[in-house]
């Protein structure tokens, strides 16, 4: 493999993902193909179970193609890798391990004296302003701090790409606008490709440089427009008029055109566990 | 899970009314009137063994005839409290319930993370070890004879036997119940399989793996008067066997009862430990 530039740039080609035992199988996105230059912000909108996780989760490694070619920076994606870091919805952090021991996880991976990786994390939790937590067990913290220690545990390998998955989902409202303010705050300051996994239109376009909206199972690209407002972005965004024409567009490309049933959320490990250990779906 | 306040507050979650529930059977925290309760349930059980006892009840199917009564059962404890055997007695069981025990959380901690992990290991291990787990101690006495050179490895062995699924059974189930999330996102961040094993599954399962050894380490009691059948002179289960040869019924209840304080008192020294190496349980975890 020649050397590639570390841009972050995807390049998704005829991908389709099918999930499933044999006879149950069936298609969950069919041919996405795509294009993600270094250091862009991508959201990816769609209505729940259309699939968008689970090419999230085929860019993180944690899912195969069942056609087609994903890469990063030219390289194929062939398993998980911490230059592909992921973000998930909630319950990730190791609850055995304090907030810096959990942040100082993908160092110690890589064989990194614990001095080292310890003042790397404590950093790196400053970045997202939970330096003075350091020493807590994650269970001790709110659900929006949780996912802050996510943030700086995944940046610390300093990924090409940063995959998240619903990663605000799980927050109230008020806790949700924070996070959104704070990642737009990080990124801008390490400069990563970002592809956000969202179901929430104004997220989307809070956020976004681009937005790709999927259509329900099996997933296609809908649309993928540019958000062209300028950055740093401030949250009377959502109340300009150019905002608003954008998600009239999104919700008019949203909105379901037969009766469906509401499909069951997928994961970026594919479909939820059937046995009953309490993870919510 | 339960909800949070505003984040930006730092304000941290407050789960120690829901720890104290969790633990409700442990005495320490209990308010003073529940211990009272309980305290007046263990004086109402020895009333009623006197009652029984010193009356000499016989009902036909059961007969208290040759049943001690507390204060007979006290005196002989008394007695053999200065006795200069009951050190023999109490340092042979020790060493025989450590030493299958011991081997018992070694050998069920390393196949549970095996069966828990591997689909070729579950299925080549678990039929056999369904087989063998209903077989009762009492039952591996003969074979354990002509199988171990001595018999004090037989013993070791018989309470290995206890111990062992206990251990197996809980190490497996929290293997099991290790969330794929973490799994995941510790492949992500760069873990291959062993560090997953290390970092992820071993403090995940760890919980449960110590409700397996507290449980364990009373049943490798359980079985020690069965293994104990076999010795030539010491242990407190030959005591109690050797006193029911000699007719001396007192002593049967003080080994009885030496059993399962001591059977309880391990248990809760290896809870103890176990809370020792999983900090992060107390302090408000959920899991």
């Amino acid at each position: 493999m020649s050397e590639t530039a570390r841009e972050g740039r995807i390049t998704i080609t005829d991908a389709a993902i099918r999930l499933g035992q044999r006879g149950a199988a069936f298609d969950v996105i069919e041919d996405v193909s795509l294009t993600i230059p270094g250091r862009q912000f991508v959201c990816l909108l769609g209505p729940s179970g259309c699939g968008k996780s689970t090419l999230l989760g085929a860019l993180a490694g944690h899912l195969a193609l069942s056609r087609g070619r994903v890469a990063v920076d030219g390289k194929p994606v062939d398993g998980p890798h911490p230059e592909r870091g992921i973000v998930f919805q909630q319950h990730t952090l190791f609850p055995w391990k304090s907030v810096v021991d959990n942040v100082a996880f993908g160092l110690k991976m890589k064989g990194i004296a614990t001095a080292e990786r310890l003042a790397q994390a404590r950093d790196y939790l400053a970045l997202v302003g939970l330096d003075a937590f350091a020493d807590r067990y994650p269970a001790e913290l709110s659900g929006g701090m949780q996912q802050r220690v996510e943030i700086a545990r995944v940046l610390i390998n300093q990924p090409r790409v940063l995959l998240m998955d619903e990663p605000f989902g799980a927050l109230d409202a008020q806790t949700r606008q924070t996070m959104q303010e704070l990642l737009l705050d990080v990124w801008a300051r390490l400069p990563t490709t970002v592809l956000f996994v969202t179901h929430d239109i104004d997220e989307a376009l809070f956020l976004a440089d681009r937005v790709l909206v999927m259509s329900p199972r099996p997933g296609r690209i809908l649309d993928d427009f540019p958000v062209p407002f300028d950055r740093p972005r401030h949250r009377d965004l959502v109340v300009d008029p150019s905002f608003a024409r954008l998600k009239h567009h999104c919700l008019d490309l949203l909105r379901p055109r037969r009766k469906t049933h509401p499909l069951p959320r997928l994961t970026p490990l594919g479909l939820p566990p059937q046995t009953a250990s309490g993870i919510p779906a | 899970m339960s909800a949070s306040a505003i984040d930006a507050s730092g304000a941290v979650l407050d789960r120690d009314t829901k720890v104290a529930r969790a633990r409700s059977w442990a005495w320490d925290r209990l308010p003073l009137g529940r211990i009272a309760l309980r305290a007046a349930a263990l004086a109402a059980s020895l009333v009623i063994w006197h009652l029984l006892a010193s009356s000499r009840l016989d009902l036909g199917l059961v007969t208290f005839r040759n049943v001690p009564t507390p204060a007979e059962a006290a005196r002989a404890a008394w007695a053999l409290l200065h006795s200069p055997k009951l050190a023999a007695h109490l340092g042979a069981s020790l060493a025989r319930v450590l030493a299958g025990f011991l081997a018992a959380f070694a050998v069920g901690v390393g196949l549970g993370l095996a069966i828990g992990r591997s689909r070729l290991a579950r299925d080549l291990l678990l039929p056999p070890l369904e087989v063998l787990r209903p077989i009762p101690a009492v039952a591996w006495i003969p074979l354990a004879i002509l199988m171990f050179p001595s018999s004090e490895l037989s013993m070791a062995f018989i309470t290995f036997t206890g111990a062992l699924f206990p251990i197996l059974l809980n190490t497996v189930h929290g293997v099991e119940a290790v969330n794929s999330r973490l799994v995941a996102a510790a492949r992500s961040l760069g873990a291959g399989n062993g560090a997953i094993l290390r970092e992820v599954i071993l403090p995940g399962a760890a919980p449960s793996i110590i409700t397996g050894a507290a449980i364990g380490m009373g049943t490798a009691w359980f079985c020690l008067v069965t293994a104990e059948m076999i010795s030539g002179q010491y242990g407190i289960g030959y005591f109690t066997w050797e006193s029911y040869t000699l007719q001396n019924y007192d002593d049967i209840v003080v080994g009885m009862l030496l059993i399962g304080l001591l059977g309880m008192g391990s248990s809760l020294l290896v809870r103890r430990l176990g809370a020792l190496a999983t900090p992060w349980t107390g302090a408000g975890a959920k899991r």
